[in-house]
């Protein structure tokens, strides 16, 4: 789509450009390059020394098991984060789309956690769960749970996962919502007529209709476990115990700003932009609510 | 409705009551120990009841804050509030005009110029920290608002977003407007903006809690604790450990940091959901 009246100036846009163009260039190409030079140099942590090394950083990154490890804990993370997110909040569209009257309050009251910061989040369930202090620690231990987050990985990385899904509901929550609302009546009109019950009706027409909306809410999640829970992950848990919630973008800023080994964080972070660039490729190509080009 | 099944509408309530308590519930406790004393809170387990000190924890950390960080939570909101405001304000800005330049102009590398700003959709601060911060640091910007907010300002997503709106602006407005001679900056001002509001509106909400929630960012650039933002003011509050840890006060400005956007969301919902939709189109 293409205006047909449009205004003359030789200058004025690139006038009206330059102030985006700017920032674009100053803080996101320049640094962006940057990162993909050092990621093929090695240097000492006190600034000498620089070697090119072509692709050692990336060698070295794939024979190191911490590395290996981090991608791991990624993918059990935002899986767990993507599955638990949706089931949950699409359970509660799909009641909350049934009731007629007093929807919108629930509405109102299931989406404010979208506002609170995620290190926020991880503070709050970090309190709940502390094991000399937390309410709900106190629950489990009564009921006979060992839980102590700063001992075992995996119950860390359970805590996380909790707090971020927690942050994720309302959003998916409101998405889930508008896709089932947007289902036609008629058509479960039609299958109720034939004798279809509500379960029947889910399976076979609403969960496949729905299908657009989930998929989109798939990837979305799956870039929030990968980036935004980088706060969550920083107040909670710090990554540990040991590695056990260091998901890959916690690593990048750890050995670049604790470990100061630049080439290795560097390395990381151009595979991270190799991961942004497919996981937006794929929302762009086979979403199907995007913007024309 | 489709059919009445009354249980399954009692069920519908029981399950969404049961959702609403469960994502209400952390925030119940975090306001509960924010009115308690110190010891109260590290007493296992803590009184699910209010406490009698919630004016005193509330002022106390306003005015200095809790443990070692000295700086008081006024401040820090104050920082968090000038952030929040320069980031959702100039990202409006600047995309307003990248996209009226897009729209309304034919020029040399108009299409590389777009694909620029859409590129940097797939640089999110995460992945370029290092070099990020030494851009800024170059330039003497640690520990400065505009160190804060000048390098969130880029936005794909808001230039995309009115360039959009704009396509749907009737030709015939920008032709009334040039047979009665006005210019193009006239033109912007007088109806692109105005026509834009409900956009503006929507896009602001959702801004003004991304540049209130920034985290990593903020982290990085500010080492003064007069610069830290509320987010970051916690996360230095809780990191002396355990013992050291006064979470009454932490959880008072946990309360505080959580206020400003959860209000903007429940009173600008129309706006709020507006701007989650449009934005992710």
């Amino acid at each position: 789509m293409e205006k047909r009246a449009l205004f003359r100036s030789s200058w004025l846009p690139y006038a009206l450009l330059a102030p985006q163009l700017a920032v674009t260039v100053i803080f996101f190409f320049l640094p962006a390059g940057q990162a993909l030079y050092q990621s093929l140099l090695i240097q000492d942590p006190f600034g000498g020394n620089l070697q090119f090394v072509w692709f050692d950083n990336f060698k070295e990154l794939f024979n190191d098991p911490l590395y290996l490890a981090s991608f791991k804990v990624t993918a059990v993370f935002s899986l767990l984060v993507a599955g638990l997110g949706l089931s949950i909040s699409l359970v509660l569209a799909v009641f909350a789309d049934r009731i007629v009257r007093g929807s919108g309050v629930y509405k109102t009251l299931l989406i404010w956690p979208y506002a609170v910061a995620p290190a926020i989040a991880g503070v709050l369930w970090l309190f709940l769960l502390n094991p000399t202090l937390g309410v709900v620690a106190y629950w489990l231990k009564v009921h006979g749970v060992d839980w102590n987050y700063l001992l075992y990985g995996d119950q860390a990385l359970l805590m996380v996962v909790i707090a971020a899904v927690w942050k994720q509901v309302s959003y998916n929550f409101l998405f889930f919502l508008a896709g089932l609302q947007s289902i036609p009546k008629s058509l479960l009109e039609a299958a109720a007529i034939d004798g279809a019950g509500p379960v029947k009706r889910f399976a076979t027409i609403v969960f496949p209709l729905l299908s657009p909306t989930t998929f989109f809410l798939l990837v979305v999640n799956v870039v929030y476990a990968f980036f935004d829970t980088f706060g969550i992950i920083d107040a909670a848990t710090s990554g540990g115990p040991g590695q056990a919630t260091e998901i890959l973008v916690y690593k990048v800023y750890k050995d670049g700003f604790k470990g100061l080994d630049l080439g290795g964080s560097a390395a990381q972070s151009v595979i991270l932009m190799a991961i942004v660039i497919t996981l937006t490729v794929v929302q762009f190509r086979y979403v199907e609510r995007k913007v024309q080009y | 409705m489709i059919e009445n099944r009354p249980y399954l509408t009692v069920v519908s309530h029981i399950v969404l009551l049961l959702g609403v308590a469960i994502v209400a519930f952390p925030v119940y406790v975090t306001l509960i120990a924010s009115t308690h004393t110190a010891p109260e809170v590290l007493q296992a387990p803590m009184s699910l009841l209010p406490g009698s000190h919630f004016v005193d924890n509330y002022l106390a950390v306003l005015a200095h804050g809790a443990g070692e960080s000295g700086a008081g939570v006024g401040r820090m909101m104050l920082n968090s509030l000038i952030s929040a405001l320069v980031i959702a304000i100039g990202k409006i800005a600047i995309s307003l005009l990248s996209a009226f330049a897009v729209v309304y102009f034919r020029f040399r590398f108009r299409q590389f110029f777009f694909w620029m700003i859409f590129v940097t959709l797939m640089l999110p601060v995460e992945v370029r920290i290092l070099p990020t911060y030494k851009v800024a640091s170059d330039l003497g910007m640690l520990d400065t608002y505009a160190g804060m907010t000048i390098p969130l300002i880029a936005s794909a997503t808001a230039t995309f977003l009115f360039r959009q709106f704009f396509l749907t602006i009737p030709d015939e407005l920008a032709e009334a407007a040039r047979i009665d001679g006005a210019g193009p900056m006239r033109f912007f001002w007088d109806v692109v903006v105005p026509l834009s509001r409900p956009s503006i509106a929507a896009l602001f909400v959702i801004l003004f809690i991304y540049g209130w929630n920034q985290y990593l960012w903020p982290l990085l650039v500010t080492t003064q604790e007069e610069m830290y933002t509320t987010v970051i003011g916690i996360k230095r509050m809780i990191s002396g450990g355990d013992a050291a840890t006064e979470w009454n006060l932490v959880m008072a400005t946990a309360m505080l940091a959580m206020l400003p956007p959860a209000l903007v969301v429940m009173l600008m919902q129309k706006w709020f959901v507006k701007g989650l939709v449009d934005s992710e189109k």
